[in-house]
């Protein structure tokens, strides 16, 4: 077994306060999209930015950068299991 | 001559994100559903979309965004032993969630008195979609908002019991996990943002 | 960091009388995973009784056609409250909250679960939740009548009390998660020194698997449920197709949860059978490893296949296709398992003791059951047995014959343990014969009326049905006989049962390795894993 307090992992401000301009640039950047003409692509373009948004807040905020490969592995097949979830039930909707 | 409370901080933070997990299938099926509709009613959803007031969810996911960073700034304070300064940036996380539900508040009140509510007159005449949009629309954004409220609160007690010592460098691990909801709360309105106000 | 002094004078009751604290404070307020295991059976078994008599009132309502004993808005309530309390009052939290509580936890070697106060909670939760559902058959305008499955519109319309009972399901589901949750990490984190993933019992594994499915599939059946009530209370209109909803999104989200909690209540069903069989052929079980990992294939299969409660639902063909494939994918994890079993089985010095009688009719009926299901899985033959008697029986086949088997198994296999005590032999050997034969002349026969073609949930039905119904009910009175017996046997055995030591069947797992009952702290000295589950000549056991 591991052991029992992990190493901890000190993110620093600067590191903290780069992420935060990070995502307020891809807030802007969403919203200068969604003026844009793109027709369904807005949808596709609007949900790439938050996925990239939502993967700094979990990389850095979260820390999950820092942690070990097993809780990296769960997270995946949480969103994995969502994912399917979601895919199977279009796999309905959109062929009915 | 009861066991002695084993300290495994990597357990309690596997707890946590398995909760966290189950937290983000809850919303799933409130997205799934976004989904499903929009594919059948993606004009009456454009309408309905317009009604929204897109800077008023600009600005609450700036404060949303903001206020996860001060958060994740309280765990970095705690660790460099700087209690002070954690529980002020706590203040400051908890601020921005009673702005965040005051604004939730404008713009719900906004919205009811021009008759946009489910079961609304006005909505009963709308075409189909338009009534699904604002049912699903106030679910997803209450759920989202009565997390807001918990997480606000957990971090209030979070700060308190740093302020009296409860939470220490070495004995944060309480800190860590109320900051991890929080940044869940940030993260579901990140997709909330787009997808109610800005897409249609 | 064990107090041994305090372990070594310990009354040699072990947990039963441990803190010096007595009354039910130190039961309800306990944070032993032991204690909690055991609310947890007090509460669910008594609701199960509970459940057995409202069964066996339908029986007799159906023993002729026409109104017997009840009228049809009774009737619908019966069956509601039926299902509602067997399943998320009695199999769904009882496996992991009883044998999961008991067990995992001296099975890993550890001294408790990662987070005994959640864990506490968890049974709080569920009590609270039991609670409301029990108050909302009382109150407002009546009990639910829309079957366990809560389908709209009828839920959304009805003007009976449900509610109040959805809500005490979404309270019964928050108490799952916590209890899942809390089982993954202990898993993760609490095994014992020289406990490899290679070295944990078989109950283990299954357990594991389950608590995954409670974690990953049980908020989907939240939001369904908050959805449900949003319908009621305000007017929400998601699933109304008058207002544009579709009903079918209320069963993808509904069945997306429900169908993998069938295999919530069936997997730790088959690590029980995983541990007695090989205890009881005397030989090392055969295929750990595909055993092991056919949970977790169970696991992940099933969540993919609840298209299968809706081929008739005007789903799209596609769907209906698909997920009629990957219905077929589980039934290879399943079959995996059962050949594993058979194969222990094979050349092993069998001893026919309760346990054992049980894990045997385990076996055989839940391979009936799962074979049934492959006959509702192919989209074509579904059609014609969809909503008949046929899936009454198929789903009590694997979920009674399955499930429940198992669940009076485990009683059976680790009732010396936790009570020190025997119960006779010959009695529990009585009580199986009849529970396994009125268990099949009740559900064969309702399998043979939907073939015939005799719907379910109704109270009332043709006259050439009538035989077989009678039959059926004569079954369900020889089930109920076997079960009095059943449950008399254990309750003698507790009071006036010939005491045993601390391995009575010769197990090797490490429940058998400690002091009979447990003590409070599980283990005397921290254990050091130095040998597999069922490897029974390395544990010295001859």
């Amino acid at each position: 077994m591991s052991s029992i307090t992990p190493e901890q992992h000190v993110v620093s401000y600067g590191k903290l306060a780069a992420t935060w301009l990070a995502l307020m640039a891809l807030t802007v950047l969403t919203i200068w999209v969604s003026f844009q003409d793109l027709g369904i692509f807005r949808v596709w373009a609007a949900l790439s930015i938050a996925s990239l948004k939502s993967g700094l807040v979990i990389a850095i905020f979260m820390q999950m950068k820092y942690e070990n490969r097993l809780l990296k592995w769960l997270l995946f097949l949480a969103l994995a299991t969502l994912a399917i979830f979601i895919g199977l039930t279009f796999v309905d909707v959109l062929y009915r | 001559m009861r066991k002695a409370q084993h300290k495994d901080d990597a357990a309690a933070k596997l707890g946590m994100w398995l909760f966290l997990f189950t937290e983000m299938l809850l919303f799933g099926g409130l997205f799934l559903l976004y989904g499903v509709y929009l594919a059948r009613y993606p004009q009456e959803f454009a309408t309905a979309g317009h009604e929204m007031h897109r800077w008023f969810g600009a600005i609450n996911t700036i404060i949303l965004i903001s206020s996860s960073l001060l958060a994740a700034m309280s765990v970095t304070a705690i660790r460099r032993n700087d209690s002070k300064t954690a529980v002020l940036l706590l203040v400051g996380t908890v601020a921005c969630a009673a702005v965040f539900l005051m604004n939730k508040y404008l713009e719900w009140s906004a919205e009811i008195s021009r008759g946009l509510y489910p079961g609304s007159p006005l909505l009963a005449q709308a075409p189909h979609g338009e009534p699904l949009f604002f049912s699903l629309y106030y679910l997803t954004v209450g759920l989202h908002g009565l997390h807001v409220l918990i997480g606000g609160s957990v971090l209030s007690v979070m700060a308190w019991r740093i302020r009296h010592g409860v939470i220490t460098a070495g004995n944060c691990i309480w800190l860590e996990n109320s900051t991890l909801f929080w940044h869940l709360v940030d993260l579901i309105w990140i997709f909330i943002f787009p997808l109610y106000y800005l897409v249609l | 960091m064990t107090n041994s002094e305090a372990t070594t004078v310990q009354d040699e009751r072990g947990f039963w009388k441990d803190t010096g604290k007595t009354g039910i404070t130190s039961w309800i307020f306990s944070t032993d995973h032991k204690r909690i295991g055991f609310l947890y059976f007090y509460t669910v078994f008594s609701f199960f009784l509970v459940a057995v008599i409202l069964g066996i009132l339908m029986r007799i309502e159906l023993m002729a056609p026409g109104r017997t004993i009840m009228g049809p808005q009774t009737y619908n309530a019966l069956f509601t409250v039926h299902g509602v309390i067997m399943i998320f009052l009695f199999i769904l939290p009882g496996f992991q909250g009883v044998f999961g509580n008991l067990l995992m936890p001296i099975q890993i070697g550890a001294r408790d679960v990662a987070f005994p106060r959640l864990n506490l909670l968890s049974w709080w939760i569920y009590i609270t939740g039991a609670a409301t559902i029990i108050t909302s058959l009382f109150t407002g305008s009546g009990p639910p009548d829309t079957g366990w499955t809560f389908y709209v519109p009828f839920s959304a319309r009805t003007g009976t009390n449900v509610t109040l009972a959805v809500f005490g399901v979404f309270l019964i589901g928050m108490s799952a998660i916590l209890t899942g949750l809390n089982f993954v990490t202990t898993i993760h984190r609490l095994r014992a020194e020289g406990m490899t993933w290679g070295r944990i019992p078989l109950f283990v594994w299954s357990v594991y698997a389950t608590a995954w499915v409670q974690v990953l599939a049980t908020p989907i059946l939240g939001i369904t449920l908050l959805l449900i009530i949003a319908e009621r209370v305000l007017g929400a209109g998601l699933f109304d197709p008058g207002r544009g909803g579709d009903p079918l999104m209320y069963q993808h989200l509904f069945w997306i949860y429900s169908h993998p909690a069938v295999y919530i209540m069936i997997l730790p069903a088959m690590g029980v059978i995983s541990e007695i069989i090989p205890v009881f052929s005397r030989k090392p079980i055969f295929g750990y490893g595909m055993i092991a990992m056919s949970s977790l294939a169970i696991a992940a299969a099933g969540s993919l296949v609840w298209g299968h409660h809706m081929f008739t639902s005007g789903m799209s063909d596609l769907a209906v296709l698909v997920f009629s494939f990957l219905t077929f994918v589980v039934a290879i994890p399943s079959a995996i398992k059962v050949f594993n079993w058979v194969s222990t089985l094979y050349k092993g010095s069998i001893s026919l003791e309760a346990p054992m009688l049980f894990a045997l009719g385990f076996i055989l009926l839940f391979s009936i059951g799962g074979l049934t299901g492959l006959i509702l899985g192919s989209a074509a033959t579904d059609i014609h047995v969809h909503d008949t008697q046929f899936v009454v029986g198929h789903f009590h086949y694997v979920i009674f014959g399955g499930s429940g088997f198992a669940f009076f198994g485990a009683m059976h296999y680790w009732f010396p343990k936790f009570f020190g005590r025997r119960y006779r032999e010959k009695l529990a050997l009585a009580a199986w014969i009849l529970l396994f034969i009125g268990f099949n002349v009740m559900y064969f026969s309702m399998m043979v009326l939907g073939v015939e073609g005799m719907p379910r949930r109704y109270y009332d039905y043709l006259p050439e049905f009538h035989a077989l119904n009678l039959t059926s009910t004569f079954g369900s009175w020889i089930l109920f006989a076997g079960m009095v017996i059943m449950l008399v046997n254990l309750f003698h055995g507790l009071l006036r049962g010939e005491p045993v030591e601390r391995n009575p069947w010769g197990g090797a797992t490490l429940e058998w390795s400690i002091p009979t009952p447990p003590p409070t702290d599980n283990f005397v000295e921290e254990p050091v894993v130095t040998h597999g589950p069922y490897d029974f000549k390395g544990s010295g056991i001859p």
